[in-house]
């Protein structure tokens, strides 16, 4: 399956990607309505230090504890792709005690939020499409 | 190939699902005296609460069972089980023969012995949908309520029923609330917030010593008086069609780290077994639901012929109160490193070159990262420890696990 993978050699941390999520995910097709004077939450995020920058978001785990954890069976895979149903999702958190990678998240809403690789966007992941270096890349390894 | 399951919850979805991964044709039938499609048990304090509901909380999908052709036997309890034949007693007669077996019965509410608890007319447990339905019913916004325990199962319940009644008293033996999963501080904590919050009256170190209708008085002399009455001191396996039969239970059904039991062709996995906690290398119940799933997926690939273990079991638990969020995970053992306000606390504890456990509580964003280093055993030789006990992050984690989970260079 094609993931997005991040080479922190070349990853600036200039946040375009975490951007680039939120108005992927907003809903809305003007970005700048999208964007202007919101405080952005984003599935994508960068972790960052005086040397090194990187993004992270799901890694679509081949074995994925969220998804065996869930409790309410609001996280599901197929075929590899790891999606959450919103509508069964209680916020109870325990995706955020299993993933290690810190990439489940509260939405604006309430019920969790992850990366779906745009799926449900109907677009290659933006994220992608938006960094400015070819730091990220969407592709199958 | 018969594959026959006891119980249809996590560790019955697990073992499905492991099944399905090997064998794609031999018959299942899952058999329990639930009569509901395979729903999501801890749900039942949020549906309370008005976050979900009956249609939302099924675990799986409708077709879940006609996907994996699935026979259900719902509404009906496997009584006994006989290994000579290879098959299963259901409490109407009826028979299941089985090539192979698990038991993921789970477990049922203790109710210890109480005087006059016969007095008392509405008493409740919360294990079950129905548990929930028939306390939902009794309640209503003049109701006073008294519930017994503050562990894990009694908040949760408090938690969603106390913004429809009058009051919640909450009677505990321990000295504090939550003690099987938060030190002192982090109880201390909790419970303050519980009683600002939302006004609900604790009385720890005591216990019931006589119910007389709706009064009950304690064995302090304290007297509480209610309408409705919620027991949920704790829990106990429901181990007996295995000990019945000569397999090995010490105080849970034992199981090896592929789920196999003591018997021939007879798996268990879930809340009825006793598993190997590698946070303290002791046997322990840990009845939390991942452990089921992951213990029941092993099965189901054993028993289809596949081989998998699952052997790292640790306790780890998410729990929260009107959006206040409590992480833990591993043992409580070793030396720690305490941070936190009045609102946030976290206490991590690193004992022989690993992280053993954590508890969060508050800002318990990315706890996951912690999780993993206590899963894991992952040596903190190879992780910056100074930057990860403020936060959890991959940047203290060594290069080359980065690379590899995250991508690298090519």
């Amino acid at each position: 399956m094609k993931k997005v993978w991040v080479n922190e050699e070349w990853c600036l941390g200039c946040h375009l990607c975490e951007y680039n999520c939120a108005y992927a995910n907003s809903g809305i097709t003007d970005m700048v309505k999208a964007l202007k004077g919101k405080k952005i939450n984003p599935r994508i995020r960068i972790e960052e230090s005086d040397s090194i920058n990187f993004a992270v978001q799901c890694r679509h785990c081949d074995d994925p504890i969220c998804v065996k954890s869930c409790i309410s069976g609001a996280l599901s895979q197929n075929d590899g792709l790891i999606t959450i149903d919103q509508s069964k999702c209680v916020g109870c958190f325990t995706c955020v005690m299993a993933c290690p990678y810190g990439c489940i998240m509260p939405s604006d809403d309430g019920p969790m939020q992850k990366c779906e690789l745009c799926t449900k966007n109907g677009t290659e992941p933006l994220c992608v499409k938006g960094c400015p270096n070819n730091a990220i890349v969407f592709e199958e390894r | 190939m018969n594959y026959v399951i006891i119980g249809n919850s996590t560790a019955a979805v697990g073992c499905i699902e492991g099944i399905r991964k090997v064998d794609t044709k031999g018959n299942i039938t899952v058999i329990s005296d639930e009569p509901h499609h395979t729903y999501g048990r801890p749900l039942i304090s949020y549906m309370l609460l008005g976050k979900t509901d009956e249609e939302h909380m099924k675990y799986r999908p409708d077709d879940f069972y006609e996907k994996n052709n699935v026979k259900t036997i719902l509404g009906k309890k496997a009584v006994k089980i006989d290994k000579e034949s290879k098959s299963v007693e259901i409490d109407d007669g009826s028979v299941v023969e089985y090539d192979k077996l698990l038991v993921a019965t789970g477990s049922r509410p203790f109710v210890p012995p109480m005087a006059g608890l016969d007095s008392v007319e509405k008493v409740f447990n919360f294990m079950t949908l129905d548990d929930a339905h028939s306390l939902e019913k009794a309640i209503d916004s003049d109701c006073k309520v008294l519930v017994i325990g503050a562990g894990l199962i009694g908040l949760k319940c408090v938690e969603g029923i106390v913004d429809k009644v009058k009051s919640v008293q909450v009677v505990d033996l321990a000295n504090r609330i939550l003690p099987s999963i938060l030190d002192e501080k982090g109880s201390a904590l909790v419970q303050s917030f519980l009683e600002k919050e939302k006004g609900i009256e604790f009385t720890l170190n005591d216990s019931v010593a006589e119910f007389k209708n709706n009064t009950a008085t304690l064995k302090s002399g304290k007297t509480i008086n209610f309408d409705v009455l919620v027991v949920a001191v704790g829990v106990r396996p429901n181990t007996e069609l295995i000990s019945e039969i000569g397999g090995d239970v010490q105080r849970g059904i034992v199981v090896t780290s592929k789920s196999e039991t003591s018997l021939e062709d007879i798996y268990a996995a879930g809340d009825c077994t006793v598993s190997h906690n590698i946070a303290t290398d002791e046997d322990q119940i840990i009845a939390i639901l991942p452990n089921a799933y992951l213990q029941g997926e092993a099965a189901g690939v054993n028993m289809a012929g596949g081989d998998k273990s699952f052997d790292n079991p640790v306790p780890m638990n998410a729990i929260g109160f009107f959006d206040y969020h409590i992480i833990t995970a591993g043992a409580y053992v070793g030396d720690t490193y305490v941070a936190g306000d009045g609102q946030n606390y976290k206490c991590l504890f690193t004992s022989d070159g690993v992280l053993k456990g954590f508890i969060v509580i508050g800002d318990v964003a990315k706890a996951g990262i912690y999780t993993a280093l206590v899963r894991n055993k992952t040596p903190l030789s190879e992780v910056d420890f100074e930057l990860i006990k403020d936060n959890p992050q991959l940047m203290a984690m060594a290069k080359s696990y980065r690379d590899e989970k995250l991508g690298g260079t090519l």
